[in-house]
């Protein structure tokens, strides 16, 4: 049996395991896959993130991806950071750059296992504070400036590849190589407020092709999180990496409030497999879940498995299908045969499931909504009037029950 | 350096150089945690129970895992590791 046909069945323990920290974000960035924005009251404390990374050490999960929100806003990152790396969890953080000051910087740059991801949406601030939002990629910039100058080199930048950025391509990684970096592209996704912007943000068939062979010129020096494997299809030559969907059976999501999620980009109750407060904490969520037992199961091709370019696409992203209505057994929205195109028109406007978790900042102060409020005693049910048009004003008026206060 | 046991094998990672490896079958697994108890490749390979016709394959896994920096030669060089 293949590697791959194993990593199709599940492993003991994730092998890439993304944990968001916190929802909280002093960015808004319009293609947020985790819609964050506002901390959410439950998350995970101090203590509990500790006892979260001691199974991980027993698990032998060897790195985590820490992302967020910001996870660096949360005041006990650095405390967790040292607590992960004290305790053979490896960390790459993902961050806008805002706490990466000159001093942490070189704190960052003396310790060992620890890895840093840079967020660029654009390799000009036009394009890349568009999606961002103003100013971002200033403090994008004088983040990288300061890891470089700290000495921290192959730093990732990290790019989710869009309409207005794949022609940036070269300019990115120039920018990689001027930092002493390395450039990393992902795959946008229509998760979280990204499904709002998908339709305008994805890739066109023929940036697809574009990026696609940009990829196969830069080879292994580029990474991808093996996230464009349904672009196999366009070619005989395979990109470096995994293709397969490794949704709950090599990678998983852990979100702030501890929820844990069969990837990054499926935040969704339909992809909630279990919480890290459960009892068995999340060793038992990733080894009994319900839900991870049926993803580890054989998966069909359905409507691809007659396509030539199915064993090297293996029917794409999950959350992609997911959160643009397609059966998960279908075509990915972005295959590149032109197959997709037919099943997204039948979907039709506003059936595709909207994502249904949402800790985006409120731009304006919520809006006190006028509350249908009933004078007199007792609960409210009991107020409804007998007969609409009835003309008395105590219609169905009881007196109140002395027994009810 | 670590090495989780998987179905599979298992998986190795090296810490200082952020490298995942995979072992693909639990006697490369056997051979890699036991090569330090051995003189020498052949006897490790036999120890753990792999068919003398397929040494040849697992000695190129072995070489693999040696460029990947996974194993190391024995600093008196009578093994590897």
């Amino acid at each position: 049996m293949k590697l791959v046909d194993h990593f199709q069945y599940g492993l003991d323990a994730p092998i890439c395991l993304t944990w968001e920290l916190t929802y909280a974000c002093n960015l808004a960035c319009t293609h947020c896959l985790s819609s964050s924005g506002r901390r959410d009251p439950r998350e995970l404390s101090t203590e509990e993130c500790k006892r979260v990374i001691d199974e991980l050490q027993r698990m032998q999960v060897f790195y985590v991806n820490i992302g967020g929100g910001e996870p660096t806003v949360r005041s006990d990152f650095w405390e967790l950071l040292e607590y992960a790396i004290d305790h053979q969890v490896g960390v790459k953080f993902s961050t806008n750059g805002v706490r990466i000051t000159p001093e942490r910087a070189r704190q960052l740059a003396a310790m060992d296992y620890v890895d840093i991801q840079v967020s660029l949406d654009g390799a000009t601030p036009e394009v890349n504070d568009a999606v961002r939002g103003p100013g971002s990629f200033h403090t994008a910039w004088r983040a990288m400036e300061n890891l470089a100058a700290a000495g921290f080199t192959g730093f990732k930048i990290s790019v989710v590849m869009t309409r207005h950025n794949v022609d940036q391509l070269d300019e990115f990684k120039r920018i990689a190589d001027h930092f002493g970096a390395q450039l990393r592209i992902t795959r946008l996704r229509p998760s979280g407020r990204g499904a709002d912007v998908w339709d305008e943000l994805h890739p066109t068939q023929e940036q697809q092709r574009q990026l696609y062979e940009w990829l196969l010129a830069h080879g292994e020096n580029v990474l991808t999180g093996d996230s464009f494997f349904h672009l196999n299809a366009l070619g005989s030559t395979a990109l470096p990496g995994l293709n397969l969907c490794g949704a709950g059976r090599v990678v998983c999501l852990i979100d702030p409030v501890g929820d844990v999620y069969a990837c990054p980009f499926a935040i969704h109750d339909e992809f909630l497999a279990g919480n890290v407060r459960d009892p068995g904490g999340f060793t038992e969520v990733w080894r009994t879940s319900p839900l991870f037992a049926k993803l580890r199961q054989p998966q069909t091709g359905g409507a691809c498995t007659s396509c030539s370019a199915y064993d090297s696409c293996r029917g794409g992203c999950m959350a992609a299908k997911f959160f643009t209505g397609l059966p998960l057994d279908g075509p990915d929205p972005e295959c590149v045969k032109g197959n997709a195109e037919r099943a997204l028109e039948l979907v039709g406007a506003g059936a595709a499931p909207k994502p249904d978790k949402d800790h985006s900042r409120r731009t304006a102060p919520r809006r006190r909504s006028a509350v249908p409020v009933s004078i007199g005693w007792g609960p409210p049910e009991d107020r409804i009037p007998d007969r609409a048009c009835d003309t008395s004003p105590l219609a169905g008026f009881r007196l109140p029950d002395p027994r009810r206060t | 350096m670590s090495i989780r046991p998987e179905p599979f094998g298992a998986l190795v990672y090296d810490f200082a150089t952020r490298r995942l490896s995979f072992l693909k079958t639990p006697a490369l697994t056997r051979v890699v945690r036991e090569l330090d108890k051995h003189p020498d490749v052949d006897t490790a390979l036999a120890a753990a129970g792999v068919p003398a016709a397929e040494h040849d394959k697992y000695v190129k896994a072995l070489d693999q895992l040696l460029a990947a920096g996974t194993i190391r030669p024995l600093p008196e060089d009578e093994g590897s590791r």
